[in-house]
């Protein structure tokens, strides 16, 4: 090799991370600069997990171990794509590592989703996790009957946001303004509502336990939907699913009714909603019955005709989520995320040279925080052997892209500048009994950095 | 809460989980690997992971596997960290038939 080897990431959160702690362990003394659109570095870390799992961000101690390692530059507030460009990137480093996540919601497409009422799960979680992008959306919590679509975690965030006292929630790092917003609700009824069935469902068990141990929850499953067919039957033998057998057994304590809080929640399988209703806003949903069809873990669900309306004023979608194309990126469309190989990014021609992706961008919306630490190790593991004809000639790296940026009037914020947004948030908590109280417009977070 | 290595993963030592933890919490030594659980975050990545189901939260472990708990903090305590996966031991793949994996 003939030059230190210098390498962007674009997007701060895990997969990001863990791409630059694979780069520094790499030994090469490899050059790591990470871009993010928002002033706060750690993604969905910081922005995705709920307030009430304090657990679950403590990666953010060994994010920030590893931005502190020599050779380590951020840039915050850098949009890529407005601010400078990816060919832009790839000219003054040796590798680009796309690590930007997938925040768009993929949509239910039936009609009425449009209306008043009706959200994506993301824009929630942004809001009442003090995501800047969220902070002026509206969410009618005088509405007492709350659908939420899907069976997967996020959708039991949603729901134990909704279930929590606000008491509880003023402990965490919540968004004030959801905590006051939370305050003010009025929900008596939430709907948990899933196409297939219990069998299915993406619950993890822990998670799916926590909702019945709340006080507010009175939480409720049909005995008729926990009779398996007999490929669900198959699928729950097997001795891999451990956590599916776990589901099963927490579903068949909700189904004697577990809790007595004032909030009903129920569990509903095997319904697709089908059209939303209302005058102005959302008043009902229209669920489809299905049933089940196909082999054990491939099962599909098939509508069979049937279906009934219930009432609901507040309706969440947690779905599916895809990412934004970037230019000059190959993109997979039906995905939702880039073209790729083992985390080499793949043109019509082949390879891209210099061009990576990680985390969701790279493998779809799925799994948790550990599992974007072997995705970005598998892409490092990538750009690792192609090293040696990447680095023939040497970069301009941090240094270059820092006199980009200033040239272009970008305010970047760095690593120290970052620490002082956060050693202010964690004051302002202080002061209000919990581990932080975030910033959540981006010029309040520009204040404090640049003060 | 806590999440511990049990018996399964003597002889094996597939080391999938170092992979997905998210905190690098595991250490290991010739034989196996071990949680430490001063470090750990209880996100349960890693239970997956393991190809022999050797990793176990701990209102999962039997009256016989308590025992792991105190091994898992002796060990992780002395044993370096591993932060990257390694090839299993030799012992692996018939240790995983004979558990039938």
């Amino acid at each position: 090799m003939t030059a230190v080897p210098r390498v962007v990431i674009v997007g701060a959160g895990p997969g990001g991370f863990y791409a630059a702690e694979a780069l520094f362990d790499l030994g090469l003394g490899v050059e790591v600069s990470m871009i993010d659109r928002l002033p706060s570095p750690f993604g969905l870390v910081r922005s995705g997990v709920a307030p009430d799992h304090p657990n679950l961000k403590k990666p953010i101690e060994t994010y920030d171990a590893i931005a502190r390692q020599p050779g380590f530059r951020y840039f915050g507030n850098v949009e890529v794509g407005r601010d400078v460009s990816v060919d832009e990137l790839l000219q003054v480093h040796h590798a680009v590592v796309l690590c930007y996540g997938a925040p768009r919601d993929t949509g239910l497409g039936i009609p009425g989703e449009t209306l008043p009422g009706s959200h994506a799960a993301t824009e929630f979680v942004g809001w009442y996790n003090g995501h800047p992008d969220y902070r002026d959306c509206h969410f009618d919590l005088t509405q007492e009957s709350v659908v939420i679509v899907g069976q997967g975690n996020v959708a039991l965030d949603v729901a134990r946001i909704l279930l929590h006292g606000v008491d509880e929630l003023r402990k965490t790092d919540i968004a004030e303004h959801a905590l006051d917003a939370l305050a003010a609700s009025r929900v008596r009824e939430i709907r948990i509502v899933g196409r297939r069935g219990p069998a299915q469902a993406k619950f993890t068990s822990r998670e799916l336990g926590e909702i019945g141990v709340l006080p507010a929850a009175d939480v409720r499953v049909s005995p008729a939907d926990l009779m398996l067919n007999p490929a669900s039957r198959e699928e729950a033998a097997a001795r891999t699913s451990v956590n599916l057998k776990k589901n099963l057994g927490i579903f068949a304590r909700y189904a004697l009714s577990v809790g007595s809080g004032p909030v009903a929640c129920y569990f509903n399988f095997l319904e697709s909603p089908l059209e939303i209703g209302g005058d102005g806003r959302v008043e009902r949903i229209t669920l489809g019955k299905n049933r089940l069809e196909g082999e054990p873990f491939a099962q599909r669900a098939v509508a069979t005709g049937a279906a009934r309306e219930v009432g609901c004023g507040l309706m969440f979608r947690a779905v599916g989520y895809r990412g934004d194309a970037l230019p000059g990126v190959p993109f997979d469309e039906r995905r939702g995320v880039v073209h790729c190989e083992s985390g080499r990014v793949i043109s019509d021609a082949g390879p891209m040279s210099g061009l990576y992706a990680a985390g969701w961008i790279k493998r779809g919306a799925t799994g948790i925080i550990g599992t974007n630490r072997a995705c970005s190790g598998e892409t490092v593991e990538a750009l690792a052997a192609d090293l040696p004809g990447l680095v023939q000639a040497p970069r301009g790296g941090a240094v270059a892209l820092a006199g980009l940026l200033e040239g272009r009037g970008v305010r970047t914020v760095d690593y120290p500048a970052w620490l002082r947004i956060d050693a202010e948030e964690v004051r302002r908590g202080r002061i209000a009994g919990c581990p932080r109280r975030k910033f959540t417009r981006v010029d309040d977070m520009l204040g404090v950095a640049f003060a | 809460m806590g999440v511990y290595v049990t018996e399964n993963c003597v002889d094996c030592r597939y080391t999938e989980c170092v992979k997905v933890c998210p905190v690098s919490c595991f250490h290991a030594d010739e034989k196996m690997v071990y949680v430490d659980n001063e470090i750990c975050i209880d996100c349960f990545a890693c239970i997956p992971a393991c190809p022999v189901q050797a990793i176990l939260g701990e209102e999962d472990l039997a009256e016989e596997q308590q025992k792991w708990i105190e091994i898992n903090r002796e060990r992780s305590a002395v044993l370096p960290v591993i932060k990257k996966s390694v090839d299993p031991l030799s012992t692996a793949d018939a240790k995983r038939a004979a558990l039938g994996f």
